[in-house]
C-alpha cells in the first residue's frame, strides 16, 4: 500500500523561483510619480484684437534672454515677485493705480469683492525654461496664497483642505488665476 | 537546535511579488534626449496616465545628433510641425469620450531655452490641445 502514496513534491526550490521573478519586476518597477505645474493654453488668436484692460489692471513681468526680471518696468528679482502679485492683486489700501475691484456675488460667499487684475508674462526665446519654471511657480504660489487667505476666512481651513466641491468653486471665482500670457516675440534685452 | 518551518516563505515572497507585479507602469518609450525636470514647490499630481500624452525636449543624449535642444515624439526626433500630427495620433487611440479630457505633459530639460517651449505651445494652440502640464520635480522650497 505505501507503494501506491503519492509522492511529495519537494517545494523547497519555490521560493527561490519566486525571489527570481520578485527581484525581475523590482528592477524593471518605475515607481515615479508624474507631476508638474498645469496651465490651460488660451485659444488661438484669429485677428488683431486688442484687448482693453485698463493700464492699472495689468502687473507686468517681462524676463529678459539672460533670465533677468522687469516688474511693472522696473527691475526686480524672484525673491519678491510672490509678495509684489500678491499686493498688486489684493489692492488693501484701494490706491488709484492698483487694480480695480468689482463686488461679485458668488455663491456661498454672498458679496464679495473680485480683483480685476491680470498678471501679464511676457518672456524672450532665449529664457532658459528653469526661470520660466521658478516664475510660473512663483505666480502659481502668490494665487495660491490669496485662495487660502479667503478659504481661511469663509470656511476655516486651507484651501487644498477643502473638500466641498462647490466652496471649491466659489474661491475659485473669487480669486480667479489670473495670469496672461503675451503672443510670443522677441524682446532680446541681456 | 530547532530548525525554523520556512514553509510559509514561498507565500510572503509571491505576496511581495504580486505587488510589484501590479504597481509596475513598464516605459513605453526610450528617451533619446536628456531630461532633467526643473524644480517647483507648487506642482499639481497627473491622476490619469492613461490620458497623458508626452512631448520630451532636451538635448540628444548621443553627440552625434548635435548638442541643441530637440523634441521627442514617440521613439524619434520631431520638429514642433509634427506635433499636430502627433496630438491626432493620440486623440485618435483614445476613447471618444476621454478625448476632450486629454493633458499634454511638456517634459523638458532645465536647460532649454523657451524658443522651443514657446514653438510646442503655438502648435498645440492651433490643434486645440490646451490642456499642458510643465513637469516638474516637487521640492518643498525653491531656492533663490
Amino acid at each position: 500500500m505505501a507503494s501506491k502514496e503519492v509522492p511529495e513534491i519537494n517545494a523547497g526550490s519555490m521560493a527561490d523561483i519566486a525571489f527570481l521573478l520578485l527581484i525581475f519586476f523590482l528592477v524593471t518597477t518605475t515607481m515615479d510619480v508624474d507631476t508638474g505645474i498645469t496651465r490651460k493654453l488660451p485659444p488661438p488668436v484669429e485677428d488683431d484684437t486688442k484687448f482693453d484692460i485698463k493700464d492699472r489692471n495689468i502687473f507686468k513681468v517681462l524676463v529678459s534672454s539672460s533670465d533677468r526680471l522687469m516688474v511693472e518696468g522696473e527691475r526686480s528679482d524672484i525673491s519678491t515677485l510672490r509678495d509684489d502679485v500678491k499686493a498688486f492683486m489684493t489692492n488693501p489700501t484701494n490706491r488709484e493705480d492698483l487694480p480695480e475691484k468689482e463686488l461679485k456675488f458668488i455663491e456661498n460667499l454672498g458679496d464679495i469683492e473680485v480683483s480685476k487684475g491680470v498678471v501679464s508674462l511676457k518672456n524672450d526665446r532665449g529664457t532658459s525654461y528653469e526661470m520660466y519654471i521658478k516664475i510660473q511657480n512663483e505666480l502659481t504660489a502668490a494665487f495660491a496664497e490669496l485662495r487660502d487667505e479667503v478659504s481661511l476666512q469663509f470656511y476655516g481651513v486651507k484651501f487644498k483642505n477643502l473638500i466641498n466641491e462647490d466652496y471649491r468653486k466659489a474661491v475659485k471665482k473669487a480669486v480667479p488665476m489670473a495670469i496672461s500670457e503675451a503672443e510670443p516675440e522677441n524682446i532680446g534685452g541681456n | 537546535m530547532q530548525k525554523i518551518n520556512t514553509s510559509a516563505l514561498p507565500d510572503i515572497i509571491f505576496m511581495l511579488l504580486f505587488f510589484f507585479m501590479v504597481t509596475t507602469t513598464m516605459r513605453e518609450i526610450t528617451l533619446i534626449v536628456q531630461v532633467k525636470p526643473p524644480e517647483a514647490s507648487e506642482v499639481q499630481k497627473l491622476e490619469k496616465k492613461s490620458l497623458v500624452s508626452y512631448i520630451y525636449v532636451g538635448v540628444p543624449l548621443k553627440t552625434q545628433f548635435g548638442t541643441e535642444s530637440r523634441i521627442q515624439l514617440n521613439d524619434a526626433f520631431a520638429s514642433a510641425t509634427e506635433i499636430p500630427e502627433f496630438i491626432a495620433s493620440e486623440r485618435e487611440s483614445r476613447d471618444e469620450a476621454d478625448r476632450g479630457f486629454l493633458i499634454t505633459s511638456i517634459k523638458a530639460d532645465k536647460a532649454t531655452r523657451m524658443g522651443v517651449i514657446t514653438d510646442i505651445k503655438q502648435e498645440l494652440r492651433k490643434v486645440g490641445a490646451f490642456k499642458i502640464n510643465y513637469s516638474s520635480r516637487k521640492v518643498a522650497k525653491l531656492s533663490y
